[in-house]
């Protein structure tokens, strides 16, 4: 199948500082990315790239298979939802969505309609005057109604509470299963959205540090606790993650799955264990103290 | 049923150890039709694909069969193939760690078939 979008060495440059540098990824068709990461390590850039607001320094980047600068073909089939989006100042939510029905092919006017229920905003209401979650909401309601091939979202929860932001997930997977596209989700809520995710891409500094089927990633790591002698010795031979000392003991998260038998014989030494989750990993791999780079993961 | 899913292991494999789990309990009888993975995917509010990959393990093992255009099914036979692969992983998963504990705590063979006996006769 041919790739959503397809970066190649792609570099964003600020003067001697690079925003993005040489990522290369794919986006294949009807998957629900993750793309996660520290504030202002390159997400929002990426993002600016994909959908034409940014040129890149260097490096090839196609989507849909064209380049999508000044590209309708491409950019008819893009729904790009920010973190604050901004409306002309007299634009109600009823002028958002018929300026909507108006850009996007895929427009769905009754599901729409169902979203601003279900969200409980007022039709009438003029976006400057909403709240910062409402506002959050009508860009929701926006990604969710355009069906549009590749639909993504950028940290588009500000604001939201947890109900609300349930109810984003919720609809999210309903609509995707029914109407499958490419959704790439930014967000710095990793626990909250690494459920719905089938492929994680990872961003640390400007370049990739993960770029995995989430899966593979969910109990890919584990941690091991116990007197500092004992888990050194444990430790050789295996990928540590991080090491966190505590007094006379250690705590150190491993790369790898753990044989049965060598935790049968760990524990018999009075070591502990115990498993990682996505966002444990992810912060593991982007705190800084990283002992290892996730490339030789 | 617990609703929560565990981020720090497969969900795929969560996914068809709860289906196992409901057919070795009888809810879902050999037979019954299995929800659909957009059903399982709106439950758990995982992935669609995550959840199809969980159903599509018991397929492969045979557990679960596909009805063309209908949907999942138990397979005849199932529940019986699943209840003997527990009996064998009962031993290291429960008796193996009880003992491992009760030697840690000092309770000797005896207390411990005491108890035992003890937990078995309670309601």
């Amino acid at each position: 199948m041919n790739p959503i979008a397809e970066l190649k060495q792609v570099t964003k440059a600020y003067g001697n500082f690079k925003a993005v540098n040489e990522v290369s990824f794919v986006l294949e068709p009807d998957k629900i990315y993750g793309l996660l990461g520290r504030n202002g390590a390159g997400k929002t850039t990426i993002m600016h790239m994909l959908t034409a607001q940014l040129f890149a320094t260097s490096g090839e980047l196609t989507v849909f298979g064209e380049a999508p600068y000044e590209n309708n073909r491409v950019l008819s089939q893009i729904c790009f939802i920010k973190e604050s989006q901004k409306y002309p100042d007299n634009y109600s939510l009823l002028d958002v969505l018929e300026l909507s029905a108006s850009l996007f092919p895929n427009w769905d006017r009754t599901y729409a309609n169902t979203l601003v229920q279900d969200f409980q905003l007022p039709l009438k209401r003029k976006i400057k005057k909403m709240s910062r979650g409402m506002h959050s909401s009508v860009g929701i309601i926006v990604g969710l109604a355009s069906r549009a091939p590749l639909t993504i979202f950028d940290e588009p929860y500000l604001g939201l509470d947890a109900v609300a932001r349930n109810l984003f997930y919720g609809h999210l997977l309903e609509d995707y299963a029914e109407h499958p596209r490419t959704v790439v989700l930014s967000s710095h809520l990793i626990d909250e959205v690494s459920q719905l995710l089938e492929h994680v891409i990872v961003i640390d500094k400007g370049t990739i540090l993960i770029n995995e089927d989430a899966e593979l990633l969910r109990g890919r790591a584990f941690t091991v606790a116990g007197s500092a002698a004992e888990v050194e010795s444990f430790l050789i031979g295996k990928t540590v993650i991080s090491r966190d000392p505590f007094g006379a003991l250690l705590s150190a998260t491993v790369d790898g799955t753990l044989r049965a038998e060598d935790r049968k014989q760990a524990m018999a030494k009075g070591l502990e264990f115990g498993s990682v989750s996505l966002q444990q990993l992810i912060i593991h791999l982007t705190n800084g103290k990283t002992e290892r780079k996730a490339a030789d993961l | 049923m617990s609703i929560s899913i565990d981020d720090s292991r497969p969900i795929f494999m969560q996914i068809a150890e709860r289906i196992k789990d409901d057919i070795i309990q009888g809810l879902l009888p050999e037979e019954s039709q299995v929800p659909s993975k957009n059903q399982f995917a709106a439950f758990y509010q995982i992935n669609p694909a995550t959840a199809a990959k969980g159903v599509n393990q018991l397929v492969d093992q045979g557990i679960l069969y596909k009805k063309r255009g209908i949907g999942m099914f138990v397979a005849t036979g199932s529940r019986t193939l699943l209840m003997e692969k527990r009996r064998e992983q009962f031993f290291e998963q429960y008796v193996v760690t009880m003992m491992h504990e009760a030697e840690k705590l000092g309770i000797t063979a005896e207390q411990l078939s005491d108890m035992i006996r003890r937990g078995g006769a309670k309601p």
